[in-house]
């Protein structure tokens, strides 16, 4: 129970990035571990830049620490170059705050937000001598804990975490705390009877305790194999922000990291209900703070962070109420210097000029939009509705209020894509450039173009992946159109996901229990950090596939029929499968779904399986664009259709 | 006016490089609500500047920063005391490991620091080879007319004699397991590293650890310190992040 800092200490000279392993952040915590504490080690499995400003991480760090009964510190997996010397001079994976071993922690809890992290997470069992296979670990080894959204599939990681934890994590630390303090205070005894009792708490879900059949390649059914044990593990949802203002105080890191400034969260969840989009479907319903916290809590937060930006995070934060106010007012005028807001996730149809003039005055580099597809019609089928007007509103007001660079997000491989949907993404890009000559010489655009990868809780978990060949086609379609596009494209630059990593990230999203030895082969193999491009080495995945006889046909590449039984059937974020599978239907037909905040509830099961309901301030869409109608835009007012019924087929005007 | 300020970096923080360390001042400076004057142009930054750059890695107890301030727009009312309250008002918004010792107006005609600095006094533990040994290595050291590296210069090797920039060398001691070294390094043209001096050594030494002690610059025939300490902490001080 000590620190290993002094051995520490004499190694880190060699690795790059020492400051990556000191902690010492401003906000860092010291807990007093206890006997009967239940000690968490809160790990991010890819690098401290990467993992550090996590928010969720951060949260759960501030509540565990808050209890008596229980201490948290955090880890991040070690680059290539320190894990060589850990291995090398016999040293474990270790905290950053107190520099203890990992091994000596209760719980060792992974946040995950990636699939290509897996074989990280087994690193860093493997760095903490913490035996990989649940099924051989005694009751003196740690538990192993998976969240964040990779949790709401956790099956292909099914032999090596002890249970996973679905949705918003503030409240169900607490339940897990007392269990596990509990169970140290007993002698530790079974570590069959501590999962049983975690399997007890809402929103955990054990995967040892399901039996699992299979009728050849078919799913069958799950099973509990005790009684006392849900059949169906239902998310966990905070019903109001407002109680949670988290994290008080975020973590300021000595070095340098992405989103190296203020986080505020303003809102949690997203009904603008786009179907390829598991982030919206999962957090629902739309959670707002109370703009007086956001404004408090912006204002402190710089005061004591020394920050010199904020960002307001969410899904589409221009969806808060009264947006604009809360971006002009947010920061108090006694906050020295000046400071930047910036808003991360943009809608198009929802970004004014007032928005762009509030955030311009730190003259961002870049700003970000996602349309997503490049034809209304494909945009229909994802029911992302904003119109070809929004988008070229959007840049308008980017670029009269200083901007000359915006980047352009695009998915390709979506259902129901033909070439003339990808083509058009060009068009897109081609009228942007010149609305930007409105204003600048020589504005640029940068699209931005990603392998669409369907996620489990989406009405798209049914549809098959394109290929890998079929993706790189489309990717080179656009790639030939903008070399030989000639003048017009001046200023248009491309840049694409490597679609090998979309396969392996499709690979897992929906896989099952049997991609357990894949994920080791491939760590077995040394495949480490394969969400960095320098690292990724799709040879090792499919050598692990064909040696375990699966293959990408079956898992990625293949249509789900509405019979068949998902992996994640067992587990709920509420959404009723019909819901889904009626959306999906309805993304066939081309029809879009308005955003269920501002018009009636369409039962999509979020709110209603848990009592819980949307927190929305305003009772109207924020002001400008054609705001997901899909209807014109004609400048004045919003044309929001308040048709009552079930189900309202937005669009159907234009 | 312009603002001189001598700090401490010691402990687990000894791996922030360099410019890590300006963020940290950046955003300390904006904590202590202090007037900092900023660069014109596209993206105004804080007008600061760094002395000698430090070694990703190395203690110190002799970092130098300069501050351009707002306010007080000179430095001719300024007192001892008023020195003394900066003083603790910007170490109190430093992270631990960071320790502010020493503040004084600066004068914004003078060289700048990295210029005006000749040399380095350093306080280096060395892994146990036995105090005799190790005293053997410095003295063959010091009765060298040449001693000829290999040192990196813009990406490219170079060979390159050093004698001249060690300027004082002394076994001082013991400390733990190890053995307690003094030496004054010259830093015109270039400043040479502690640990380049140790690896020219027969037989080479490696530093466990590498404190800057002093900075000086040259006055007629004597040193001084751009600003000296009355009471600097012990060498190697125990402040421990
Ligand atoms: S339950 Fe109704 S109101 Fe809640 S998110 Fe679903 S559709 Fe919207």
């Amino acid at each position: 129970m000590s620190s290993l800092w002094p051995e520490l200490e004499r190694v880190l000279g060699e690795v790059q990035k020492p400051a990556r392993y000191i902690g010492c952040e401003d906000g860092m915590i010291i807990p007093e571990h206890r006997p009967e504490k239940a000690a968490w080690l809160l790990i991010y499995p890819d690098t401290y830049e990467v993992g550090l400003p996590n928010q969720g991480l951060q949260i759960l760090y501030e509540i565990i620490n808050e209890r008596p009964d229980a201490v948290a510190e955090r880890s991040y997996a070690p680059w290539t170059d320190m894990a060589g010397v850990l291995r090398r001079t016999g040293l474990p994976l270790f905290s950053v705050d107190t520099h203890r071993a990992a091994g000596e922690f209760d719980i060792l809890a992974f946040n995950l937000s990636s699939e290509l992290v897996y074989t990280n997470l087994l690193e860093c069992l493997d760095l903490s001598g913490v035996p990989l296979h649940t099924t051989e670990r005694r009751s003196e080894d740690p538990l192993v804990i998976i969240g964040g959204h990779c949790a709401y599939n956790p099956e292909p990681l099914a032999d090596f975490i002890d249970a996973a934890v679905l949705g918003d994590g503030e409240e169900v630390v607490s339940e897990i705390s007392e269990v596990v303090a509990a169970w140290k205070v007993s002698g530790r005894t079974s570590r069959d009877g501590i999962l049983r009792e975690l399997a007890r708490i809402e929103g955990v879900y054990v995967p040892s305790m399901y039996e699992v059949d299979y009728d050849g390649d078919r799913l069958v059914s799950f099973t509990p194999r005790l009684s006392g044990i849900p059949e169906v593990v239902e998310k966990r949802t905070v019903a109001d922000l407002a109680s949670w203002p988290y994290p008080k105080n975020q973590l300021v890191p000595l070095t340098e990291v992405v989103h190296d400034r203020l986080n505020v969260e303003v809102f949690r969840g997203c009904t603008r209900g786009c179907r390829f989009c598991q982030a919206g479907m999962i957090t629902r319903p739309v959670r707002e703070r109370p703009a007086g916290q956001v404004r408090t809590m912006v204002t402190d937060g710089l005061r004591r962070t020394g920050y010199d930006e904020v960002a307001l995070t969410s899904l589409s934060t221009a969806d808060f109420s009264g947006i604009e106010q809360v971006v002009a007012t947010a920061v108090a005028d006694d906050v020295c210097g000046r400071v930047s807001v910036s808003l991360p996730s943009l809608r198009v149809d929802a970004f004014t000029v007032g928005i762009a003039a509030e955030i311009q005055k730190a003259r961002r580099t870049g700003l970000t939009f996602a349309p997503e597809a490049g034809s209304w019609r494909l945009r229909q089928v994802i029911n992302k509705l904003v119109k070809e007007e929004d988008l070229y509103g959007a840049v308008g007001s980017a670029f009269s209020q200083g901007w000359r660079r915006a980047k352009l997000y695009f998915l390709t491989g979506l259902p129901t894509e033909i070439d003339e949907d990808t083509l058009a993404i060009l068009d897109l890009a081609r009228n942007c450039i010149d609305v930007g000559r409105e204003y600048h010489r020589n504005p640029s655009v940068t699209i931005s173009l990603g392998g669409f990868v369907p996620k489990p809780f989406t009405p798209f978990q049914w549809f098959g992946q394109n290929t890998e060949t079929e993706l790189r086609r489309k990717i080179g379609l656009l790639r030939d159109e903008l070399r030989s596009g000639g003048k017009t494209l001046n200023g248009v630059k491309l840049k694409w996901h490597d679609a090998r990593a979309s396969v392996i990230e499709g690979l897992f999203s929906r896989g099952d229990r049997r991609l357990g030895a894949v994920i080791e082969d491939v760590w077995r193999n040394g495949g480490v950090f394969q969400e960095w491009s320098e690292h990724f080495d799709i040879t090792l995945w499919s050598d692990a596939l064909a040696r375990n006889d699966l293959s990408l046909d079956w898992y990625v590449y293949r249509h789900r029929t509405h019979d068949e039984v998902l992996p994640w059937d067992h587990l709920s974020a509420g959404l009723h499968k019909d819901f889904l599978w009626q959306d999906w239907r309805d993304a066939l037909d081309e029809v879009g779904l308005e955003d269920c905040r501002w018009t009636p509830c369409y039962d999509c099961g979020a709110c209603t399986s848990y009592g819980v309901e949307h927190i929305v301030a305003s009772a109207v869409p924020p002001a400008g664009g054609s705001q997901g109608t899909g209807q014109a835009v004609n400048g004045t007012g919003v044309p929001v259709s308040l048709t009552i019924g079930p189900r309202v087929p937005a669009g159907a005007g234009s | 006016m312009r603002l001189r300020v001598r700090f401490a970096k010691t402990g687990k923080v000894r791996f922030v490089g360099h410019r890590d360390v300006a963020r940290i001042w950046e955003r300390s400076l904006r904590k202590a609500s202090l007037s900092v004057a900023y660069s014109e142009g596209f993206s105004p930054r804080p007008k600061l500047s760094f002395g000698l750059a430090l070694s990703t890695g190395y203690e110190s107890n002799a970092e130098y920063l300069e501050i351009e301030l707002l306010e007080p727009a000179d430095d001719s009312t300024w007192s001892p005391v008023d020195a003394e309250a900066m003083r603790v008002r910007i170490d109190a918004v430093l992270p631990a490991g960071f320790d502010v010792l020493a503040v004084a107006p600066a004068d914004r005609r003078a060289d700048s620091l990295q210029q005006a600095v000749t040399s380095c006094t350093w306080e280096i533990l060395v892994d146990p080879a036995g105090v005799d040994e190790v005293a053997t290595g410095v003295a063959d050291l010091l009765e060298r007319n040449e001693i000829v590296v290999e040192r990196e210069r813009k990406g490219k090797v170079v060979t390159e004699d050093i004698r001249h920039q060690v300027l004082a060398l002394d076994v001082t001691g013991e400390a733990g397991d190890g053995v307690r070294l003094s030496a004054d390094l010259g830093t015109q043209p270039r400043a040479l590293r502690p640990d380049e001096m140790l690896a020219a050594m027969d037989p080479p030494l490696l530093a466990r650890s590498v404190c800057r002690m002093n900075q000086w610059m040259s006055q007629g025939d004597d040193r001084i310190e751009p600003l000296s300490v009355d009471a600097a902490p012990a060498p190697l001080a125990e402040v421990r992040a």
